[in-house]
């Protein structure tokens, strides 16, 4: 199975069904899949061939969805990139990834073609919104979305299927603690598998009507879209939860019965008053991205007592590794419980050695939702992915300690390295150090994640500048608004004379 | 009350573009759309329009009708009642 089939199997058992509901826009399955069937084949006659990766930089709309769907049927390898990311870094991502196609806003055309325009690998940028898309600098790979979209307008079915199940499905970037982001390469059969794992335990069934207000650029935000698909559900796609308000009346007047959440999002829906809702359709709340405070889970309980609340981890690497089940959540809330179906999670030692109940260690996963590796890196791939219990198998570290408890139940400890999670994202100190150092008149500086009661972590930077230099820490946030994704931008930012330093010399980060 | 716009601007200039004023920034620009305030920036935003106006924005009013630009701002401002000194 291929995972666009999620999306034709519901068009052809559901086709007027409600697919997606997006701001004041509805579209039923047959609507999505006509879409994404006439960006396929505009794809295909821009040059698109099977495993060409096409990059979607797109807030959470119609369009990024059906760019989601419309690439998989194109056979192309879906790249999402936030779109907050700033120019220098959307073209390393785009060069990295050798990306041939990109679909980005109408704005973004104007303001990137000049540059992205001479990226050789990139045939074709595709500008969404309205808006004149031509620059003359692009040299003709401008065009818009709907006029690409309309040639095709009577393309009822879908291109002819180029890609088998361990073809490529998807690059999905994270952060790594070189800095540099890493492409975890997944197939379909891994996408699928995880899928089909996470409706199995959510008991996802076709009346259930996801909310999404996660950015679709996030795997956890891209899967509610694609677990929408295979139940046959509906999904609610908002673009954030910039007005608690606004997602709260829809989550009622859309009947609700699945949200995903971050502790982020939990903080902020803890913030507004729900006194006036009535959310008794909502059955089942996930968190997942970050470590959920406990006083928000008990907060949650209170709130939403008919609701089950499943505590969730996973990385991009596999994107779900263990869940609590709801039955839990009140006994031992700080756990995520055990693997999800289909897989095994365990711990290891320093030496590797499985450990049993009681114990600490690397978490270790193994299933078919596990990547193929890390894009062009073998070096990171071949930490992560390690021998497994069958020849030739291999298995993920996720760099990530945990203990078990009497029972086996997983808990997070700590990451093994320095990453940071803010928003439920996670940010790469040495990525944002990098771009610090770039900066005229910084010398040295530091950054480190400090407890925020919203973000779960911020972003915090220590700099230390040439002398005479005149920058204030405005200054600096102002560079790095320029620079960085929305969710990197440090919430402090602190000049001191000098860094702390360990005793061999390096800079001390816990005395910041 | 003429004077809203100006106020509310330099607010956003400096703490959400961080003293970089931009032409761009016009009094309908969309604070999401353009990307000058996220998820995280409306919390902030109603805190300010709070304390410096001596306002009470409910719940139900933090919608993008009344918060999303320089100007929709100033007129949801001069809607509302001053409330009274303690």
């Amino acid at each position: 199975m291929l995972v666009q089939e999620f999306l034709e199997h519901s068009a052809a058992r559901l086709p007027d069904k409600t697919a997606l509901v997006c701001g004041e826009r509805r579209l039923n399955y047959r609507e999505i899949n006509a879409l994404a069937n006439q960006l396929a084949f505009g794809l295909q006659a821009r040059g698109v061939q099977r495993g060409d990766r096409v990059a979607v930089c797109l807030d959470n709309t119609v369009e990024a969805a059906v760019a989601v769907w419309g690439t998989l049927k194109a056979g192309a390898v879906l790249m999402m990139i936030n779109p907050s990311t700033k120019l220098e870094k959307l073209a390393s991502n785009l060069g990295d990834a050798r990306a041939t196609v990109l679909i980005c806003s109408v704005e973004k055309t104007r303001q990137c073609a000049p540059a992205l325009g001479r990226l050789t690998h990139l045939q074709c940028i595709i500008g969404v919104g309205t808006g004149e898309v031509a620059s003359e600098s692009d040299g003709g790979k401008v065009v818009g979305w709907t006029e690409l979209l309309e040639k095709y307008f009577d393309c009822t079915k879908a291109p002819a299927r180029v890609c088998i199940n361990v073809d490529l499905a998807s690059l999905m970037y994270t952060s790594g603690s070189t800095g540099e982001p890493k492409g975890a390469m997944m197939t379909h059969l891994n996408m699928v598998a995880i899928a089909n794992s996470i409706t199995l335990y959510l008991q996802n069934t076709e009346a259930d009507v996801i909310l999404n207000v996660l950015p679709l650029s996030f795997g956890y935000g891209l899967y509610q879209l694609l677990m929408a698909a295979k139940i046959g559900g509906t999904l609610v796609l908002e673009r954030s939860m910039a007005y608690p308000h606004v997602v709260l009346k829809k989550m009622v007047s859309e009947r609700v019965t699945g949200f995903a959440l971050v502790p982020m999002i939990a903080a902020i829906l803890l913030q507004s008053d729900m006194s006036t809702f009535n959310f008794s359709s909502l059955r089942y709340i996930t968190n997942a991205g970050a470590a959920m405070p406990v006083e928000h889970f008990r907060k949650l309980r209170t709130q939403f007592p008919q609701t089950q609340i499943y505590s969730m981890y996973g990385q991009t690497e596999c994107a779900r590794v263990c869940y609590l089940h709801p039955d839990q959540i009140d006994i031992r809330p700080s756990s995520v419980g055990f693997a999800i179906p289909n897989t095994e999670a365990w711990l290891v030692d320093e030496a590797g050695n499985r450990l049993g109940n009681n114990a600490r260690g690397e978490l270790v996963v193994r299933g078919a939702h596990v990547m193929l590796g890390y894009w062009g890196k073998p070096e990171e791939t071949a930490r992560a992915l390690r021998p497994g219990l069958l020849p030739h198998e291999r298995v993920l570290y996720t760099g990530d300690l945990f203990r078990t408890d009497d029972e086996g139940y997983l808990y997070f400890v700590a990451r093994r390295d320095d990453i940071i999670k803010s928003r439920g994202e996670k940010v790469s100190p040495r990525e944002i150090e990098n771009v610090l150092h770039a900066l005229e008149g910084v010398v040295e500086a530091a950054v480190i994640g400090v407890p925020d009661p919203v973000l779960g972590q911020a972003v915090k930077a220590v700099v230390v500048l040439k002398n005479a230099c005149e920058l204030k820490s405005k200054d600096i946030l102002r560079y790095c608004v320029a620079h960085l994704e929305d969710y990197m931008v440090p919430k402090f930012v602190e000049i001191r004379d000098a860094l702390p330093r360990t005793s061999s010399g390096k800079v001390n980060k816990r005395e910041l | 009350m003429a004077d809203i716009e100006p106020q509310i601007r330099a607010f956003i200039v400096e703490n959400f573009l961080f003293g970089e004023d931009s032409a761009d920034l016009t009094p309908e620009s969309s604070f999401l759309e353009s990307g000058i305030i996220d998820s995280t920036g409306v919390l902030e935003l109603v805190g300010y329009i709070e304390k410096t106006y001596n306002i009470k924005i409910r719940d139900e009013e933090i919608v993008p009708e009344n918060l999303d630009s320089i100007r929709r701002l100033a007129k949801f401002i001069q809607s509302k009642p001053l409330l009274l000194a303690k």
